[in-house]
């Protein structure tokens, strides 16, 4: 396996590939623009320069939703710090990213703990619920935030809490759907997609049957693709033939880590656990079943029923900040106003500027920031 | 965020608790999303847990298909 990192890095492929691109670009009589849904994708697009290389070889790659961090609303941030700073004995664990988002009331970070109450920052659901376990005397609430990557794992230690009744552990869901918001960004109609990269670890989970309808329905074409930038540059290769044939489909690039079915495990554990929700996104709005919430059998392990959380959808939203245009690929980061004034990685304004999946610190940490846009 | 690197799994429990090797660190991991995984098996690990397995065979085709793409240009 080593030795395809190798050639999935290899310089003179991408030029072969970049090459071929171009002349398919060249044949066709309009603009093409990827969205890649997936943060990481941004991350390889702008670590190994591929943004201005694919620009030159007629394709404009736009960034889409993929990032939890920045597409939860700020209302869930500042429940979370109402529930640590209010209440004693309160462990408030999370992903460190979601630590640092500003808000209204600060940031889970900078904010001041009730006494005996702490904020801690865990790799993994498990960790939150060992530390339940360890601590009975504290309540701790895991802020449950991710895709369909993260949300097997977050499903299964909901079980695994429930089977061991452990009583002083919940969860506050912030779970996402990707098919669902690309439906809603194709709806829209604000941003001229010619095609998609998929998220390839999503996709690991999901399959590709959920993306079907946008092929079918909307015409789309899109590729799943791996992390690396021949993995990148493939996908897009495959993208460009489905626009030239007009045969938009889903071709799967990344078939090493995913297969056409996904994983049926985890995707069992999500059905037992969790249903589908209408759920409010950062940028794009009130989605229709874009969101997953616990069943109700599991709602003691719910920190919405077990705090009677009442949040006001929007209400945490920061005035001036456009993470919302980025999020929907309607704006580039560096055309926001604050980018790399009043936002930048070290005190950001906005989430897309704080998560390593955000759109505005890739570009900023890869010097996109004298780009026009 | 997605961690794009697989790691190789060390070893694995009848409970499905196990160590990968990832990038030369040894890293706890829980494998109970996967069927059938064994040591010296590639995964991809996110929030703690394997979330799929990689496919060796699947693998070599991208690899061949990159190397005729380098070969093709060369010509």
């Amino acid at each position: 396996m080593p030795g395809l990192m190798k050639e999935l890095r290899d310089g003179s492929i991408t030029r072969a590939l970049l090459g071929k691109i171009g002349r398919k670009t060249s044949g066709l009589d309009r603009p093409v623009r990827i969205m890649e849904v997936c943060g990481t994708h941004t991350m390889t697009i702008h670590r190994y320069g591929l943004k201005s290389l694919l620009e030159e070889a007629g394709v404009d790659m736009v960034s889409g939703p993929g990032c939890p961090v920045c597409i939860t609303p700020n209302e869930l941030h500042e429940a979370c710090i109402d529930l640590v700073t209010k209440r004693r004995n309160f462990v408030l664990a999370s992903f460190g990213d979601m630590t640092r988002v500003p808000t209204g009331k600060g940031s889970l970070q900078s904010a001041v703990p009730a006494p005996s109450s702490r904020v801690k920052i865990v790799y993994s659901p498990e960790e939150a619920l060992a530390l339940a376990e360890g601590n009975p005397a504290q309540e701790v609430v895991f802020f449950g935030v991710g895709f369909e990557t993260t949300i097997p794992a977050i499903a299964l230690t909901v079980k695994r809490a429930a089977e061991k009744r452990v009583p002083n552990f919940s969860v506050l869901t912030a779970l996402w759907l990707i098919p669902p918001a690309l439906r809603a960004i194709l709806e829209a109609g604000e941003t001229a997609v010619s095609g998609f990269l998929y998220p390839g670890h999503v996709s690991a989970i999901i399959g590709l049957e959920p993306y079907r309808f946008i092929s079918e329905e909307y015409g789309v074409p899109g590729a799943v693709a791996g992390f690396e930038p021949n993995d990148i540059l493939l996908a897009i290769s495959a993208v460009l033939d489905q626009i030239t044939e007009g045969r938009p489909g889903i071709y799967l690039e990344y078939g090493r880590v995913v297969t056409p079915r996904g994983n049926p495990v985890a995707q069992a554990v999500m059905e037992e656990m969790l249903e589908p929700r209408d759920a409010l996104w950062r940028g794009l709005g009130r989605i229709p079943r874009s969101g997953l919430g616990l069943k109700d059998k599991y709602c003691t392990y719910d920190a919405r029923t077990k705090y009677s959380l009442s949040l006001k959808e929007g209400s945490g939203d920061l005035p001036g900040c456009r993470c919302g245009e980025v999020l929907r690929g309607l704006i580039s980061p560096p055309q926001c106003p604050l980018f790399g004034k009043k936002c930048g990685p070290d005190s950001p304004f906005g989430p897309c500027m704080v998560s390593f999946e955000g759109a505005c610190f890739i570009y900023h940490k890869y010097g996109r920031g004298k780009e026009s846009g | 965020m997605c961690l794009a690197i697989p790691a190789k799994v060390i070893q694995i429990d009848a409970a499905g608790s196990g160590k990968v090797d990832y990038l030369g660190t040894k890293v706890k991991v829980d494998f109970s999303l996967l069927e059938n995984v064994r040591p010296g098996d590639w995964v991809i690990v996110h929030a703690g847990f394997a979330i799929t397995k990689l496919d060796e065979e699947e693998a070599q085709e991208t690899l061949a298909l990159l190397r005729e793409i380098a070969q093709a240009h060369g010509e």
